[in-house]
């Protein structure tokens, strides 16, 4: 060769300088960000709860202690006992559980289906486009609750179809996300390039658009489960969710309204439950935004 | 250089629908591209330039089918490109092969420079794995880089290694024909002759075929075996690449080539500069498309397309000064003079 293979560009000095992953460059980034860290101990914190709740709680769910029903905060009972005298610490640990599957397997419901409509949608366009986009304009029509509501109202109230409910509301905010994203990444020149070697549609569907749109599916799944979690504790409260006397913090907010002068301590744990839940999700959720997809911060 | 004929294109054409109304009912279209015809020999470099929107990178694609084409037919080793199924399409896309203008678009940031190379390879069914990342390894040596670049992202690279990559990952599954569109255009100045000369070399190595879409007439002249200087969807002029800038004869590669600047701060040059804008290709001109902005024009041009004909042997020009029709009628007019740009 005329010009010989030469290392041209002052880029590399070493061999052995690391790869960077883009993943890499990420953590590093959230590393970085405090506010981000405490979301996420916070989210961890109650992922170890629900995970070690038995041994944790002192006493169990239903174990009612009606001599001392309605005990304010004290060294036996932390967070006080309700109305049949069962430990309210106990519920709260044991509904973090609750809360916290709910809020995950919804979103991981909702985010699977969500991803897979939007993808179609956004790859295959024309009127497959126009289906599943007006479908998901009716869904989004309607108040995400009042949604929710009609869904377990159909299937009737449970935990499980709450659930389902919430994961169904949650299926276009998803399938939205991933449409505008596959309609900007398929216009991308590497796309252009993987059809010029000859890949088939479907290869550079799985391997091209999916990672590259990647991203925002865990920036919004984050987010999302705060919010599924408030749906859950909503539904509960309603008592069109979790059914009593399960310990779901929503259901024991709406079982404790009425002891809000008497024994104000049966509402305040669980209703500081869901909303530290909600605040760790949500920074880790920004977090992982800023991190991630630094043009998407607004 | 054999005479052979590796790609030979008809009539080639790309119209791109505009849609309009409440229906979205098809009220006109850009002719991108509007009948062109050329030939491609083995082993030589065919430049075609042009100013943007003149249709040379969508006749680029067309000839890979990423864009297919309206109307014409594209012969690579005499068949016929424009019949083939998708799948078979797909199959031929092995010996054609395409390197992109913007290094940083074209290469996928969540692959590693070896998924990215190896990927051709094994949409092809090339090898097993460990030849293929020996191969990988060894076109990164080819082009230029180092093996244990293989390991990296596309971000951790500069433009112009990560040109040579996108060159690597054409020449992956040694293909007879590399599309070349605008390879350069996006790199710093002193990276460009690299990059150049890069391609050149593996040229001579790989026996390759290369096309190559450009607005820069250096880079074309640098590069190029024989040039076509395409206008509004058609060729103007094609011809050997000395020829073209020694002695063109159509009015727009005259301006086109004046408009060169000439690095030499005494040189007084008598430029033709072109006035108005290219006109829109969703409605073009009558007769020929440059009759707008040339300065040559003469009645016969408003009303009849000028053929792309063979002026001299293997001088090929659209243009009226050099048909009958034209210098019956412009019999007053002044021949432009030529030569005159070097």
């Amino acid at each position: 060769m005329g010009e010989p293979a030469q290392k041209l560009d002052p880029v590399n000095k070493s061999p052995q300088e690391e790869t960077i992953s883009p993943w890499k460059e990420a953590w590093r980034k959230f590393r970085k960000n405090k506010i981000a860290l405490v979301g996420t101990s916070i989210v961890f914190f109650f992922i170890l709860i629900a995970i070690f709740a038995p041994l944790i709680a002192p006493q169990g769910i239903n174990e009612q202690d009606l001599p001392n029903r309605l005990q304010p905060p004290s060294s036996d009972f932390w967070f006080g006992t309700d109305d049949f005298g069962r430990d309210i610490f106990s519920r709260v640990v044991f509904g973090a559980r609750l809360s916290l599957t709910v809020g995950f397997l919804a979103v991981v419901g909702s985010a699977i289906v969500g991803s897979m409509l939007g993808i179609i949608a956004g790859y295959y366009g024309k009127w497959v486009d126009t289906i599943i986009s007006r479908i998901f304009d009716i869904m989004l029509a309607f108040p995400s609750i009042l949604l929710a509501i009609a869904v377990v109202s159909i299937l009737g109230p449970s935990l499980r179809n709450a659930l389902i409910a919430i994961a169904i509301i949650n299926i276009p905010n998803f399938g939205r996300l991933i449409r505008s994203r596959v309609l900007s990444v398929k216009e991308e020149e590497y796309i252009m390039a993987a059809k010029a070697i000859g890949m088939s549609d479907s290869r550079i569907l799985f391997s091209h658009v999916l990672p590259n749109s990647m991203t925002p599916i865990i920036v919004q799944g984050s987010l999302a489960i705060a919010t599924a979690i408030l749906e859950a504790a909503a539904l509960g409260f309603l008592g069109l969710g979790a059914q009593i006397p399960e310990p779901e913090w929503g259901a024991m907010l709406a079982a404790s309204r009425a002891l809000l002068v008497q024994a104000p301590w049966t509402l305040f744990f669980p209703g500081l439950a869901i909303m530290l839940a909600v605040l760790g999700f949500n920074l880790m959720g920004d977090g992982l935004r800023d991190a991630l997809d630094p043009k998407m911060k607004t | 250089m054999t005479t052979e004929t590796l790609l030979r294109v008809e009539n080639l054409k790309k119209h791109f629908p505009i849609r309009g109304g409440v229906l979205g009912k098809e009220i006109g279209s850009v002719k991108a591209v509007e009948g062109v015809s050329f030939e491609v020999k083995k082993g030589e470099t065919l430049g075609i330039v042009g100013e943007s929107g003149c249709g040379k990178s969508t006749t680029g694609r067309m000839l890979l089918r990423l864009i297919e084409p309206t109307d014409g037919k594209i012969y690579f080793e005499d068949q016929d490109v424009t019949e083939l199924s998708t799948s078979d399409m797909r199959k031929l896309r092995r010996d054609m092969q395409m390197v992109f203008q913007d290094p940083f678009a074209s290469l996928n940031p969540r692959h590693t420079v070896e998924k990215i190379l190896e990927e051709p390879l094994k949409v092809h069914g090339i090898g097993t794995p460990k030849e293929r990342k020996q191969k990988v390894r060894e076109l990164l040596e080819i082009v230029g880089l180092s093996s244990y670049h293989a390991k990296r992202y596309p971000h951790q690279f500069s433009g112009g290694q990560r040109q040579r990559i996108g060159i690597a990952r054409a020449l992956m599954t040694q293909p007879k024909l590399i599309i070349a569109d605008e390879p350069v255009s996006a790199l710093d100045v002193s990276i460009q002759a690299q990059v150049l000369n890069l391609m050149q070399d593996l040229q001579k190595e790989f026996q390759l075929t290369y096309i190559v879409i450009a607005h820069d007439l250096g880079v074309v002249r640098h590069i190029s075996d024989r040039v076509g200087v395409m206008y509004l969807g058609r060729m103007a002029e094609l011809t050997e690449s000395e020829k073209m800038y020694d002695k063109p004869l159509h009015p727009y590669t005259q301006a086109l080539l004046s408009a060169v600047p000439i690095p030499d701060p005494l040189y007084e040059k008598d430029s033709i500069v072109l006035e108005g804008d290219i006109p829109s290709p969703s409605n073009p001109p009558s007769g020929c498309a440059f009759h707008t902005r040339c300065p040559y024009k003469m009645d016969v041009c408003t009303q009849k397309v000028p053929e792309l004909r063979e002026h001299e042997p293997g001088h090929y020009v659209a243009c009226h000064l050099y048909t009958e029709e034209g210098s019956a009628a412009g019999q007053n007019k002044q021949l432009p003079e030529e030569g005159k740009h070097e």
